[in-house]
Formats: C-alpha cells, sequence, structure tokens
C-alpha cells in the first residue's frame, strides 16, 4: 500500500522547473496541479465521512476555512501585538506569531479535528436528511464568523472581508520556499496527499474501517452488533477534519493569504461531487474525480473554452458553465452509475440495494 | 391495576426527564425572546411595529415557498434543495413577463391585469417545472437509500441555479413594479400598498391549499400516499399520479411566492434560492415538518424573527442574519426534531 503513495512522487516529476513545453502550460499548468492536489487531500478528507461512514456532510468548507485561518493566525503577522517564534521561518524581530510551517499543519489539523467533533457531537441522533442539513448549516456559520470577523464583540479575529496574508515562506531543510515555487511545493503536497492515501486505506482496513464501513450499509444493525456509534461517528468527523484542517492549510499557502469570501456552499458541493463521481470510498477513485473536476473547473474549462472559441468563431463564457457541470455530475451520477467510475465493491452492493432485494425475489440467483 | 398502568403511560424515567429538559428550555427561550421583543417595543415602538409588519410579510413569502417543502417531504421523506430555486426562477419569470414581454412598468389598469395573468402564469410554470423535477431525477430513485436522492436533489439545485445564472446574469437586477406605491399609515406604521396586495392574495392561496389538502379527493389521496405509500396503493390510489400532484401545488405556491418576491422587493438573484430556500425549510422544520400549518406557523416566526434581527436597535444586525437562522436550524433539529406541531415518530426496524 505505501508503494502506491511513493508511485505518487514519481509520476509528475516533469513539474519541476526545467522542461515543461508550452501545450502542457496551457492545459496543466503548475498552479493548478497544486490546487488539485489540494482538493485531492480535502476530497480524501471528505471521503472518508462521506464514503466510509455514509454520513452526508454538505459543510465541509467549514473545516477548509478553519484550517485555512489557522495558517493565517500562525504564520503571519495578524497578531501584531505578540511576539511568538518558534522554529519559525522568518526573522526573529518580525512581529506576530511564527510557527514552523509542519508544526502549523499538525495544529490545523488537529484544531480542525477538534472543531470537527464539535459539529459531529449533535449530529450523531439524527437521519441521514437532517444530518446533512445539519452540517451545511455549520458550514454556513463558521465562514460567516469568519467573514464578519473584523468585529466579533470586539475582538479582531480575522479581518473580515480583507483577509490575512501570509507571509512566511515554507521552511524545507536549508530552503525557504517562496509563493512562486511551483515545483518545490508540488513535491510537499504530493508527500501530504500520500499521507492522507495512507491514512485512509490503513484506517480502511482497521477495525474503525470496517466500523465505518458497517454504519454506512445499516446503523441500527451495526449497533446492534456491537459497534459504538457515538465514537465511530466521531471520529469519522475528526479524521475528515483533520484532512480538511491540513487541506486548508495547505491552500493557504498556495495562494498565500485567507479570504473570507471564498469559502462557500459551492466549494462543499464540489468536493462532494468529486467524491461521488470517482467513487464513494474508493480512494483512489476520489483521486480520480478530483482530479478531474478540480482540473476542469480551474483551468480546463478555460482552456477548452479558448480552443473552441478558436475553432469555430463562437464566444461562450465556458468558464461560467462550472454550476452546470456540477449539477449535472451529481445527478447523472446518481441516475445511473451511483457508485462513481471506480466503484467500491461493497459500496455497490449497497446503493442498488432495492434491485438486487427485486431480483432475490424474483427467483434471480445472486452470486 | 389502574394505578400501575397509570404510572406506565407516564413514560420511562428518562423519558420523563426529557420531557421536563424539554420542558425548561422552552420556557428559557420564550423568557429570553419575550425580555428582548420588550426591550426593544419599550426603546422605540414605531421601528418595532414597522420592523414587525415587513417581517410578517416575508414570513408570507417563505410560508408559500416552506409548504412546498413540507408537502414533499410529507409524501416522499426527500428533502428538495431544488425548491428554493423554483422560486428563483419564479421570480426571474414574473420579471421577464412583466416588464420585458409585456412591458409593464408602471401601475394602472392594464398593471394589473398584467399582474393577475403573470400569478397565473408564473404557478402554471412552477408547477410544470416540479413535476418535471420529479419525473426525469426523482421517480427513479424512489426506493433508492437514503442518500442518492438526496444528492440528486442537491445536483438539481445546481442545475436550476445555472439556468438562473444564465438568464439573470451573475449580478442581480432591478425590475419596477406594477403595483402603485403608496402607503398607507395605520397607527403611524407606514404599510405600503404592496404588503397589502401580498396579503390579500397570499392568505387565499393559503386556504385554498388547505382546502384542497383536506377537503377534496386529491387531498385525501395525498395524505393516505404520505402516511403509508403501499397500503394507499392497495386502496387504489394512483401513488405516480398523487406524487406528480403533490409536486406540482408545491411547485405553483413556490412560482406565486416568487411574484410576490420580485413585486416587493424588486430584485432577482440567482443566488436567491439557496438563501430563501434555506430559510424556508427552517421553517418548515421549526412547525413540524409534514404538517402545513406548522410550515405557516414556523414561516410566520422565523420571518418576525429574522425582520427583528435585521431592523431592530437591540439586535445582532443584518449580517449574522442568515446565522440566527441555520443556528435555529440546528438547535431545532438537535433538540426537537419534530418541530413545534409535528409527532414524534419512531423509528421503524
Amino acid at each position: 500500500m505505501l508503494l502506491f503513495g511513493i508511485y505518487q512522487f514519481l509520476l509528475p516529476w516533469e513539474g519541476l522547473p526545467g522542461g515543461i513545453y508550452d501545450a502542457i502550460y496551457l492545459w496543466i499548468p503548475p498552479a493548478a496541479i497544486n490546487e488539485s492536489l489540494v482538493y485531492v487531500i480535502m476530497a480524501l478528507g471528505l471521503n472518508i465521512v462521506v464514503g466510509y461512514a455514509g454520513l452526508l456532510d454538505l459543510g465541509y468548507v467549514a473545516f477548509w476555512a478553519i484550517g485555512g485561518y489557522c495558517a493565517g493566525w500562525f504564520m503571519s503577522e495578524f497578531f501584531f501585538f505578540l511576539n511568538v517564534h518558534f522554529l519559525g521561518s522568518v526573522t526573529a524581530d518580525r512581529p506576530g506569531i511564527h510557527i514552523n510551517f509542519w508544526l502549523v499543519l499538525l495544529i490545523g489539523g488537529f484544531i480542525c479535528a477538534l472543531f470537527g467533533i464539535l459539529i459531529g457531537a449533535p449530529t450523531l441522533r439524527l437521519k441521514s436528511d437532517y444530518l446533512a442539513l445539519v452540517t451545511l448549516g455549520f458550514g454556513e456559520i463558521i465562514p460567516q464568523i469568519f467573514f464578519n470577523g473584523e468585529d466579533f464583540f470586539g475582538y479582531n479575529i480575522s479581518n473580515g472581508t480583507k483577509g490575512i496574508v501570509i507571509v512566511d515562506p515554507l521552511p524545507v531543510g536549508v530552503k525557504n520556499l517562496g509563493p512562486f515555487d511551483f515545483g518545490w511545493k508540488l513535491l510537499i503536497f504530493i508527500l501530504l496527499a500520500a499521507l492522507m492515501v495512507f491514512i485512509s486505506l490503513r484506517l480502511r482496513s482497521g477495525r474503525l474501517g470496517r466500523a465505518w464501513l458497517a454504519i454506512r450499509e445499516d446503523e441500527l444493525a451495526a449497533s446492534m452488533m456491537g459497534v459504538p456509534l457515538m465514537r465511530t461517528k466521531l471520529a469519522s468527523y475528526a479524521v475528515g477534519a483533520f484532512a480538511g484542517g491540513v487541506g486548508g492549510v495547505a491552500f493557504a499557502t498556495h495562494v498565500n493569504g485567507v479570504y473570507a469570501e471564498r469559502f462557500n456552499f459551492t466549494i462543499s458541493i464540489f468536493l462532494l461531487a468529486m467524491v461521488v463521481l470517482g467513487g464513494m470510498g474508493n480512494v483512489w477513485g476520489v483521486i480520480l474525480g478530483a482530479f478531474i473536476l478540480s482540473w476542469v473547473n480551474g483551468n480546463g474549462l478555460t482552456a477548452f473554452g479558448t480552443f473552441y472559441n478558436e475553432k469555430f468563431g463562437t464566444s461562450i463564457d465556458f468558464a461560467s458553465f462550472t454550476f452546470l457541470l456540477f449539477g449535472l455530475v451529481l445527478i447523472l451520477m446518481m441516475l445511473f452509475k451511483r457508485e462513481g467510475l471506480i466503484p467500491e465493491s461493497r459500496l455497490k452492493l449497497m446503493l442498488h440495494e432495492e434491485e438486487l432485494d427485486k431480483e432475490v425475489a424474483d427467483g434471480k440467483e445472486r452470486a | 391495576m389502574s394505578k400501575a398502568t397509570a404510572q406506565k403511560s407516564k413514560g420511562t424515567p428518562g423519558q420523563i426527564r426529557s420531557a421536563r429538559i424539554e420542558r425548561t428550555g422552552a420556557i428559557v427561550i420564550s423568557a429570553v425572546a419575550l425580555i428582548w421583543i420588550l426591550a426593544n417595543i419599550i426603546k422605540s415602538p414605531e421601528q418595532f411595529a414597522q420592523v414587525a409588519v415587513l417581517g410578517l410579510r416575508n414570513g408570507l413569502l417563505y410560508a408559500l415557498i416552506a409548504l412546498g417543502y413540507t408537502l414533499v417531504y410529507g409524501i416522499i421523506e426527500l428533502i428538495n434543495f431544488a425548491h428554493g430555486d423554483l422560486f428563483m426562477l419564479g421570480t426571474i419569470f414574473s420579471s421577464y413577463f412583466l416588464t420585458v414581454w409585456l412591458k409593464q412598468d408602471k401601475s394602472g389598469p392594464s398593471g394589473w391585469l398584467a399582474f393577475a395573468l403573470c400569478l397565473l402564469a408564473v404557478m402554471v410554470l412552477g408547477a410544470i417545472v416540479n413535476v418535471l423535477i420529479e419525473r426525469l431525477a426523482y421517480r427513479r430513485l424512489r426506493n433508492a437509500p437514503r442518500l442518492a436522492p438526496l444528492i440528486t436533489a442537491v445536483g438539481m439545485s445546481f442545475l436550476l441555479n445555472f439556468i438562473g445564472l444564465k438568464w439573470n446574469g451573475s449580478t442581480p437586477r432591478q425590475w419596477p413594479t406594477v403595483i402603485p406605491s403608496f402607503e398607507v399609515s395605520i397607527f403611524g406604521v407606514k404599510i405600503s400598498w404592496v404588503t397589502i396586495i401580498l396579503f390579500f392574495i397570499g392568505i387565499p392561496l393559503l386556504l385554498g391549499l388547505n382546502y384542497i389538502v383536506n377537503r377534496t379527493k386529491q387531498g385525501k389521496a395525498m395524505r393516505a400516499t404520505a402516511q403509508d405509500k403501499d397500503a394507499a396503493a392497495l386502496m387504489g390510489i394512483n401513488v405516480n399520479k398523487t406524487i406528480a400532484f403533490t409536486f406540482a401545488i408545491g411547485g405553483a405556491m413556490a412560482g406565486a411566492a416568487g411574484l410576490f418576491y420580485q413585486q416587493a422587493i424588486g430584485t432577482t438573484n440567482f443566488n436567491l434560492g439557496f438563501q430563501l430556500g434555506l430559510i424556508a425549510f427552517t421553517s418548515a422544520v421549526l412547525g413540524g415538518i409534514g404538517n402545513l400549518w406548522g410550515a405557516v406557523v414556523g414561516a410566520l416566526l422565523i420571518g418576525l424573527i429574522q425582520g427583528l434581527n435585521d431592523g431592530l436597535p437591540i439586535a445582532l444586525g443584518q449580517q449574522w442574519s442568515q446565522s440566527v437562522v441555520f443556528a435555529i436550524l440546528i438547535i431545532i433539529l438537535v433538540f426537537k426534531p419534530a418541530g413545534l406541531l409535528g409527532k414524534v415518530t419512531t423509528e421503524k426496524v
């Protein structure tokens, strides 16, 4: 399993600065790959909540926001009245809190995991419809707190719509990575993504993963069989949120800032579409789905648009078709291929339960 | 023996305790709300009345949309995420119908005629679109595990958002209204004609819906299907047609709400469906989902709360309104999922 994670390192080695052709640059610029990798990390986290445990979470963007703001708080000059340095990468006379990037990743992840448990705790008893709505509610409230955070009962916690600009370069051994060192950042992001893949696969084959699958298929039966519902659900939220936090910190360093208006419901649906498209519960499917959708959304539509418009002489604004894309992906996948592009074997059985039952009732043999 | 059974009927100690907690919680919340309202009334009564009227008008709009949510949920246990976006399409349609196609942009007798025509047209449109959505997307998934139709509903909502985006453009647009913009002053509170007209048309719509659901044969079929689909089918009810009918009247209500919104507030925005849809759904849940009067009561309450929160001096202010509504939704779903007027249902194995 770990070999697969390492394999990811070798794949886009071309992304390093040095021989990049123009065509590749137009269709897959390195910035887009980095962004896709961040989405991969987040989609893997959502995969744990939605794919493994079957808890439809529509408010995942909240974890992204929290992760991003953790990066903003701990890696910038936001708290200018403090002066905390801990293995930071800037000189000690700059104001603010500056903590090492890797530590901030961990801190962001754990804070998000905490919030994941907080958010998950009230939803434990709810049916799937209501669960979706409550998570949606949290997914709206938390970004709105950050959005209005300039005057949060007197304290400025988020700079409101102006956002926080992160000035710290990332320390990697002797070199400090600035905002435009896409090649090296690519490796870092691949490392993070591989870490998430590793965590997902390991958990899946362990006790916790089996408990999650059991909950996904039938909660009542699982609890009868001795699966501790509360702990398992909270664990899924926590791990998923951890991934969200890591992704949030990574994204914040990718765009070098945290801006409140970027966190909206659309992103939660975007991630959900990735998980649904790729195959809920299947790590490789989710990675595939994440790459496809984030590339199409970020770069593919505009590149396709310029290509199409040049060829046919039209001027359709393809980039605005994102809503159509997400909606159609969700609807068509649900109607025709519920398990996703790379299905997970047990999921197929679960999602087509009623048809398989009908087959058995009709007398057909089921393998 | 009678004493023992009387004891048993009160419930287990756990149930008694949770009922008591519920009651204290309700009393606390009501007390806080009352203190807040009284504080505001004392501070500036005219503003309070003004804001309250506005809130009630919004509540009427939310009620019309919430009815669609609660009808659909009652009958197929699906939260139709796309319903709010149907309302949004209704606003855009009525704006185009009145201003662009019929070229009415000020009040007058032709304005009233156009308004009536538009009301009919937008209700028909809402009904047709909703039935189409059900036929294309939800019908196949009726027996699928709950995750599938839920995700489809979200996808459908995005699809409708896209249609709205392409039709209306990505920025909000202003439209003139065909209702004369007089203001009537009652006890120092200025109420605009628009609000009065809305109440005059909205309340009969609600009463008409109530009549349909409670006194006609189709309504009976709806209630039967909501209670038990298979038994209704055994009794000879055409379940597919009944569900389509439910979607149709839900869609018609949303369309009417769209016209009212467009006339009262005058802007159309493709993002409207999401915001108002969530508020309407919160109202439906607050009142007890599946319960028609619950939806209306819940909507009026939420409209009032939101209006008061927006406009009053001692309040959180407009930027927190959405969070307040969501917080209410979360609190209700977690502590009292049956809502104010709903019944507690136990899960059948």
